[in-house]
């Protein structure tokens, strides 16, 4: 069994919602998470916050941002166990970051410690 | 509602369904967090503590979406206010310090103590009461301060404050973007008035409080719920205006008495499809008696000084009418009340609710005769008086009246109104 990362790609990270909009997805996110947990294939995963973001650069140079106004940009990530690709993109189909126009998950396999990837 | 609640949030939060969480630590926290910050920023930076707050809680639905909901929301939300408002603060120094090279920049700004965000009650109530008197500035008009104040004051979103006046929410957010333009062009502190203009100021604020809770009292808008709770805000603001010691006045006191008695009736004079429902055949059973009692609670209260406010007659008026018994001592006593509110602040209304209680009081011959001197010819509220008054004593003119009136009406609750006294007519 590999691990994949889920990680989520906003379009846009600043749009403005209502209570009952940040409820829904917050209710529909720990659902998601609750249905691949119940399969015993949840390892974890958090959201990736901006503020006090800092970039670091070549040569030492550090700029503050991103700040979510920008284009795609990472909103969080999870950590899943799966048999293949395949189950790992099933899980990511389920998430609902995809609800917003533009946004994305990307899937990937995480480099296990036996030397050979 | 009036009586604050001292059982902390998170016990609440514990037996509340989980998804109403966000939308009620919204409303309960977002008002807290965006005065704090207003205060803190000042009106040129207001769009940036609206963005702060409303972030706060998107990090929220975010965050406890993946990691689950932690064990004190609201502590969690005041690190992430605060964390978000260092971060500002620390980059707008950080920017002034480029453009000023000669600033020595701290690397460890971030600790600073000036870049710390206040979030304890004290502040919060502080801040809370130092902007309502900011944004109850007769520099914006009456409309854009209710709607300023629903926004900040109460957490209401755009879209329940367009519900509220019946509007869209383009011309509301055009509104509430000249108001806060206004506001910084004026350069209006965010401060409490001295002593010396305290009373003054209230006036104003007052004046919007009375005019937000008219307008749950009285608006068109079908939203029910939402009507309720514009009374309920205004009646939380006044009671914060009581909770302090320099703006404790008699004027609020009786405006949250006349608040009071009319939420009081709030169940009962409308039904379940949305209609209203006349005082006279109002189901008393429904009618608040906590409130009524604490309308009398608050009455007595505004009864020192030596100031008579319009509030101070309006309660009184209002305390007569829930008393249900027709006595000639209640109608005196409302018609000698409104004599005295017409003498301190004329209004068409109260002219014509006057000349009701005259007839009660004296009888409808009387009555007409000082009616028709009115001759509020452009009111459509003149016509239903006038069809009151010689119903009984001249049907047909009765009915002229309340036809006059019917074809003059806007809204369809005054027509479905007039409507019912006309067919109440045809049946004697």
């Amino acid at each position: 069994m590999d691990e994949y990362m889920l990680i989520f790609r906003h379009e846009d990270g600043s749009k403005v919602a209502s209570p009952e909009q940040m409820q829904i997805w917050m209710d529909q996110t720990m659902k998601w998470i609750g249905s691949i947990s119940a399969k015993g294939k949840f390892v974890g995963g958090n959201g990736l916050l901006f503020d006090g973001s800092k970039t670091v650069w070549a040569h030492g140079v550090v700029t503050d941002g991103p700040f979510g106004e920008i284009k795609e940009t990472l909103g969080g990530y999870i950590t899943v166990k799966a048999t293949s690709v395949e189950e790992a993109v099933e899980f990511a189909k389920g998430c609902p970051v995809l609800q917003g126009e533009g946004n994305s998950v990307e899937v990937r396999r995480l480099a296990k410690n036996d030397g050979l990837h | 509602m009036l009586i604050q609640t001292k059982v902390g949030i998170s016990i609440f939060v514990y037996r509340m369904q989980q998804q109403e969480l966000i939308p009620h630590l919204f409303r309960t926290e977002y008002r807290k967090i965006i005065a704090v910050l207003c205060k803190r920023f000042g009106f040129d930076e207001i769009e940036t503590a609206e963005d702060i707050a409303s972030d706060t809680f998107m990090s929220a639905a975010q965050t406890w979406g993946l990691q689950g909901i932690p064990e004190h929301p609201v502590a969690w939300l005041y690190t992430v206010a605060k964390n978000k408002a260092r971060n500002f603060l620390h980059r707008q120094a950080t920017f002034k310090n480029k453009v000023v090279p000669e600033t020595v920049i701290r690397d460890n700004a971030s600790t600073l103590p000036e870049y710390e965000l206040d979030l304890s009650p004290q502040n919060i109530i502080d801040s809370q009461l130092q902007m309502m008197f900011a944004i109850c500035n007769p520099a914006i008009a009456p409309e854009a301060q209710i709607g300023l104040s629903l926004r900040i004051l109460c957490g209401f979103g755009i879209e329940e404050i367009a519900d509220a006046f019946l509007s869209n929410k383009e011309t509301i957010n055009k509104r509430l973007y000249r108001a806060k333009e206004k506001l910084r062009e004026e350069n209006i502190a965010i401060e409490l008035p001295s002593l010396s203009e305290i009373d003054e100021r209230l006036n104003v604020v007052l004046a919007t409080l009375y005019l937000m809770f008219s307008e749950g009292y009285y608006s068109i808008s079908n939203n029910k719920t939402l009507r309720k709770e514009l009374c309920h805000e205004a009646m939380r603001l006044s009671y914060m205006l009581i909770e302090n010691k320099h703006t404790n006045k008699p004027p609020v006191n009786a405006l949250l008495s006349l608040m009071c008695f009319h939420a009081s009736r709030f169940e009962a004079r409308v039904n379940k499809n949305g209609e209203l429902i006349l005082y006279d055949e109002q189901d008393t059973s429904l009618w608040d008696a906590d409130l009524i009692s604490k309308g009398g609670y608050f009455l007595n209260l505004s009864a020192t000084g030596n100031q008579l406010s319009r509030y101070h007659l309006e309660a009184a008026i209002a305390y007569w009418n829930t008393q249900k018994d027709d006595t000639h001592e209640k109608w005196e006593n409302i018609l000698q009340l409104y004599n005295r509110l017409l003498q301190i602040e004329y209004s068409p209304i109260a002219a014509l609710n006057r000349t009701f209680a005259l007839s009660k009081a004296n009888g409808k011959r009387e009555a007409i005769i000082e009616a028709e001197k009115l001759n509020l010819t452009s009111n459509h509220f003149y016509f239903t008086l006038l069809g009151e008054l010689y119903t009984g004593l001249n049907n047909d003119k009765a009915k002229e009246h309340f036809e006059k009136a019917l074809s003059m009406a806007k809204t369809n609750t005054d027509k479905l109104t007039i409507q019912k006294k006309i067919e109440k007519l045809a049946a004697h």
